[in-house]
């Protein structure tokens, strides 16, 4: 029997997982998926629990009822990774080999990182909601706050969903109003990056979004220490801005089996082909979702479309013939706005997000890069379709791997 | 998108400042570009942060973040903004005529 190893059961591993299950004949290829837990979140969830939309039990769900038939779900961490020698051992002791690897172990959020963060005021006035325990206690913290400042600090790109910081204020804003309290209440965004977002045209609107609700932007911020009993963040180039609750989005990084393997850069994300998403340093092993070092988005749509090419170029390999360049960068996400509205865009390496409709040319229903009401509610039935066609590798309604520019206007 | 004259050539930059014709990048057109950011004279310590962001563009396809110039070269963030006021990743990148930092979207 040959082996498939795919390390990572989140979003990108399982959705290979069901992919490749279905490509490879069962009485020759052996498929394992190993995970450090049982618990499978759907991320984009956690954007709403903090404002009570969602509880962290709405958005959590065992791996093993996702692990396809024919694949084998192994429920423990990576030690370390050998790619010399093809040979990954697991906490415990347990090794496995493998004829080729898939590295699905996506992105973790290291607030150590930021001098101060994790010391006095951590999680009682400093908090994250990337994580279910840090989104939940957000949230009761939240409920209570009626006045003072508030201050969104990402710390330092790349970030996973780069545009849920905006989200997150977008909300806060649709949230305090609701209650009453948006007059006594000061939102910020203290962000490194020198506008709202990282490409140029949805900047533009996003900024304007971020005027016309009142929430004051610091750009090229790049965050020094948090002192958490002055409750002050303060930038390496001498800024320092008072809290009273503090929303961190920490820095990122690859999971820590990688970086101890010596297969990342900096941040323990994995140097790969940007094209055929194999890894620049092992011809058998193939990355997919956060993990990677693209500059694409850190997304689930991401990760989605990566697979239809991670699938073909296994394929390609497998049978010896030459690899595909199949990835072009293509991302596309849902922006809540509060209010029930959200904005819609897709982009990929070269083109950015422009405005028009999706997915049918001139018809939508989905407005790129425009606030509507439809954009919102195609952001929640996305949980279905998350867990349900996502998860095993299908095609989503109307959506295709290459970015289309049918429908924009240029 | 405008055009500018550093160190004798006129050059094509974009709305950032950034030159658009990689090539035509000379040690002296930095010494222009520093000096428009106010920084005069570039030292042994602007170069080595130079040298290496240009460095690393050609190996990487995309200029070095930050963390990468303090972690890769070892020149810690302090220092950094003292070498290149305000925003050292994006002034380095610009003084060393590649593009602006994606940030990674
Ligand atoms: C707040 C928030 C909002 C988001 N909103 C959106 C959105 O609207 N749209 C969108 O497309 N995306 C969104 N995302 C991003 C999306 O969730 C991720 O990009 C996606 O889940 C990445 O998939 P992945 O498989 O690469 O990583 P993950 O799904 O995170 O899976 C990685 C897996 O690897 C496992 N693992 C790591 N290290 C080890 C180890 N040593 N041993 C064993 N197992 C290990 C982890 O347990 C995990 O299960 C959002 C994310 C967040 C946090």
């Amino acid at each position: 029997m040959k082996k498939l190893l795919i390390l990572g059961g989140g979003t990108a591993g399982t959705l290979m997982s069901a992919k490749m299950r279905r490509a490879l004949p069962r009485d020759e290829w052996a498929i394992t998926v190993v995970d450090q837990d049982d618990t499978h979140v759907y991320q984009p969830g956690l954007l709403f629990v903090p404002f009570g939309v969602y509880r962290a039990r709405d958005i959590v769900r065992s791996r093993a009822r996702y692990a396809p038939r024919g694949v084998e779900l192994i429920l423990a961490g990576v030690d370390r990774i050998d790619p010399d020698a093809s040979k990954v051992r697991l906490k415990g002791g347990t090794e496995l080999s493998y004829d080729f690897l898939i590295l699905a172990t996506g992105s973790r959020i290291v607030p150590a990182e930021l001098e101060g963060l994790t010391g006095p005021g951590w999680q009682e006035s400093a908090f994250d909601f990337y994580t279910l325990d840090g989104a939940d206690r957000l949230f009761h913290a939240l409920s209570r706050f009626d006045r003072g400042r508030l201050v969104l600090n990402v710390a330092e790109m790349p970030i996973k969903c780069p545009v849920a910081p905006l989200e997150f204020l977008f909300l806060a804003d649709w949230h305090l109003r609701k209650r009453g309290v948006r007059e006594n209440v000061e939102l910020v965004y203290a962000t490194p990056l020198d506008g709202a977002f990282t490409k140029p045209k949805a900047s533009e609107v996003l900024g304007q979004l971020l005027i016309d609700k009142g929430i004051r932007v610091e750009s090229l911020f790049q965050a020094s220490e948090v002192n958490g009993q002055d409750r002050t963040l303060s930038s390496w180039d001498g800024r320092q801005l008072p809290y009273d609750l503090l929303v961190s989005i920490p820095t990122h990084m690859g999971s820590q089996s990688i970086g101890d393997s010596d297969m990342g850069d900096e941040l323990a994300f994995v140097p790969t082909d940007p094209h055929s998403l194999r890894s620049k340093g092992w011809d058998n092993v193939f990355v997919l979702g956060d993990a990677t070092d693209l500059p694409s988005s850190k997304a689930g749509s991401v990760a989605h479309f990566q697979g239809g090419v991670v699938e073909e170029n296994l394929l390609r390999s497998i049978g010896e013939r030459p690899l595909g360049d199949g990835f072009d960068g293509h991302a596309n996400c849902f922006i809540e706005t509060g209010f029930g509205k959200a904005v819609l865009i897709d982009f990929n390496y070269d083109t950015e997000p422009l405005p028009g409709r999706f997915p049918l040319a001139g018809i939508g229903p989905l407005r790129l890069l425009k606030e509507s009401r439809f954009n919102h509610w195609g952001k929640l039935a996305f949980q279905w379709i998350y867990w349900n066609m996502l998860l095993a590798g299908r095609e989503l309604p109307f959506v295709e791997t290459r970015m289309s520019m049918r429908g924009k206007w240029t | 998108m405008s055009t500018i004259t550093l160190a004798g050539q006129a050059l094509e930059v974009d709305e950032g400042g950034f030159l658009l014709n990689p090539d035509q990048w000379t040690p002296e057109v930095a010494d222009d570009l520093a000096r428009q950011a106010g920084i005069d004279p570039l030292t042994e310590r602007h170069w080595q942060v130079i040298d290496f962001c240009r460095r690393d563009a050609a190996e990487k396809g995309t200029p070095p973040s930050l963390r990468r110039i303090t972690k890769v070269l070892g020149v810690p963030t302090k220092e950094l903004y003292t070498l290149f006021p305000k925003g050292p990743g994006i002034l380095a990148a610009r003084i060393a005529g590649l593009t602006k930092p994606k940030g990674c979207v």
